[in-house]
């Protein structure tokens, strides 16, 4: 037993190496990717920041969103390689090398949270010239780190599993607009209580909003309440349903 | 050791779709594949053969039948069997963003290979399938051939016993096929067990000590390329005709067919008594027959006479599909004038 968890763990390391490697040749689509969250940032902060009223300065309000949309819209392109490799022949390839689902899905994993540790700094660089000033202390930044790791990773799996799901690459590549699109109906932009009543259930409950007050409380060093909480069971739900799902999808795509 | 075959199948059947639309892609195939030999699985494309590779691969799993390879039932000892296989498939199973040494490197490693042992064995096999060159190139460099030869190596990593290759030398020029064909002569002269599909009869005969012929999802014969085309005859009488109405009356006797010059090939054993009989009993007036030439069969007579439908010939097929293409370029053309 022993002997199969080792194999499983040389797995996945390999594949991970594999789509670290795999992202490294793909850059201009890492940069891309990259891009995307600092422009919405620049957009935000200079072109409606000024007529947004939060209560603070627009981009110490708007930073802790933008880190999330970047760590959500890095994350979904998992789900276009995942689906990469399931068209291509090298599926069939590892299978007859004995390579269960969950090593391979874990390299892409691994290869995602690599991208998003990179951008996330990037993002986060960006916005210290722009302005941003954190407050936090040692413990509450590594805590806020945390928690948008435990986001990535979760959104990683569960773009993993869409990934099975999907398809054809393109088809998957829509996930990615989801995440794109998921920070608005939140409080990543303008505070919830500015949005129309019917919005605000949807606007306080859905998981974002949770991860994104944790990450502002945290980085402001504001009370938090019960959200960073909130924030990983929502994590920790999401990653046990995509992993569920994956192991399940995987098992059917493969018959 | 035991000296069970490298792999035997019994009655594999497999279905793909519901109701209506349920297609059976196997309908009970026998196959006994001797150890160290290479056996080729002939047939048209839409024969089955890729759901055979697939089913003895373990990659997917038969409706009703069983198999063994290398011994090990390919459902109940799937580890078993996949630790002595290997399968190159019809696409290419390569990362083309990793260079051709990475791809062999990945794939050692995931065979169980240390590091080090990962390294060597990725350069022997570079240096074997004459990539050492190009090793340190990304693959998406890389031609047809090398691509295909690089596919080839990625699946020999863990030295497996049996080695399923799926129209291994489909869409490549004659050359880089030449150059695969060598590849296949080595890896069987090594003791490897070669089990491969095509739908070219040249590769077949090139290539297998035993051939099996399958069509619509059966096994329609079995053998060696010699007995194979003895059973169809030893000789084909090829006959040009002198008109349209002796080429109609005979065509459905014929295992060739060349309408463009009236000619018919119709299946003899060669002898002198027989060929007159033959000569005398279509055309007793000796004024339809304009000239004759006796041959030996083909492969192709084989297949046609087996499966009633015209092979790919290796010779031929590239010209087919520029054809093809143009016929499509044509369909296109005229579009635009029906709208």
């Amino acid at each position: 037993m022993s002997d199969a968890l080792a194999s499983s763990r040389t797995h996945a390391l390999t594949m991970a190496g594999r789509g670290i490697r795999l992202s490294r040749r793909n850059i201009d689509a890492v940069i891309t990717a990259m891009m995307l969250p600092i422009m919405l940032m620049l957009i935000f902060v200079y072109f409606f920041g000024g007529a947004i009223d939060t209560g603070t300065e627009y981009v110490t309000y708007v930073v802790p969103g933008v880190l999330l949309l970047c760590a959500g819209f890095g994350s979904s392109s998992t789900a276009v390689s995942v689906s990469e490799d399931m068209k291509g022949g090298i599926i069939d390839r590892f299978r007859s090398l004995d390579i269960g689902g969950a090593p391979i899905l874990a390299g892409h994993v691994t290869a995602s949270v690599a991208r998003n540790v990179v951008s996330t700094a990037l993002v986060l660089g960006v916005a210290l010239l722009i302005g941003f000033r954190p407050s936090a202390t040692p413990a509450a930044a590594l805590a806020a780190a945390g928690i948008l790791f435990a986001f990535i990773v979760a959104i990683s799996w569960l773009s993993a599993a869409i990934g099975l799901l999907a398809k054809s690459p393109e088809a998957a590549g829509g996930f990615t607009f989801f995440m794109m699109f998921l920070p608005y109906p939140s409080s990543a932009f303008v505070p919830i209580d500015t949005m129309p009543d019917w919005l605000h259930g949807f606007a306080d409950h859905q998981p974002v909003t949770s991860v994104i007050e944790s990450l502002r409380g945290l980085l402001l060093g504001l009370p938090v309440g019960s959200a960073p909480w909130v924030a990983l069971a929502w994590c920790a739900g999401l990653l046990a349903l995509a992993l569920g799902l994956s192991g399940v999808l995987f098992r059917v795509r493969t018959a | 050791m035991t000296s069970h075959p490298a792999i035997e199948a019994t009655g594999l059947e497999k279905s793909y779709g519901n109701g209506n639309a349920r297609v059976r892609v196997l309908r009970g195939i026998d196959l006994r594949v001797e150890r160290g030999t290479v056996f080729a699985l002939l047939g048209p494309n839409g024969a089955g053969k890729t759901t055979a590779v697939r089913i003895l691969a373990t990659l997917t799993t038969a409706d009703s039948g069983t198999a063994r390879v290398a011994g090990y039932d390919v459902v109940a000892d799937r580890r078993r069997v996949r630790g002595a296989i290997s399968l190159t498939g019809q696409f290419a199973a390569v990362d083309e963003k990793q260079t051709g040494e990475e791809n062999l490197r990945m794939m050692a490693r995931l065979s169980g290979l240390s590091r080090a042992d990962a390294r060597r064995r990725a350069a022997a096999l570079l240096d074997r399938f004459g990539l050492a060159d190009a090793g340190g190139r990304l693959a998406v460099t890389y031609s047809g051939g090398m691509r295909r030869r690089l596919d080839l190596a990625a699946g020999l990593v863990g030295d497996p016993q049996v080695v399923f290759l799926d129209e291994p030398t489909t869409g490549l020029d004659p050359r880089s096929r030449q150059e695969l064909w060598q590849v296949v002569r080595d890896l069987s002269a090594r003791g490897a067990t070669v089990f491969l599909t095509t739908q070219y009869l040249e590769e077949a005969d090139q290539l297998a000590d035993r051939i099996a012929v399958v069509d619509h999802g059966l096994v329609v014969a079995e053998g060696t390329a010699e007995e194979l085309k003895n059973r169809v005859a030893g000789h084909r009488l090829d006959l040009v005709l002198t008109s349209r109405e002796a080429y109609l009356r005979l065509a459905s006797r014929a295992v060739h067919h060349a309408p463009e010059n009236l000619t018919l090939g119709l299946p003899t054993d060669g002898t002198s008594a027989r060929v007159r009989a033959l000569l005398d009993e279509i055309d007793p007036d000796g004024t339809e027959v304009a000239r004759f030439a006796l041959r030996g069969a083909t492969l192709d007579d084989v297949f046609l006479a087996l499966t009633g439908a015209a092979p790919a010939a290796t010779g031929h097929y590239q010209e087919q599909d520029q054809d093809q293409d143009q016929d499509q370029d044509q369909d296109q053309d005229q579009e635009p004038t029906h709208v």
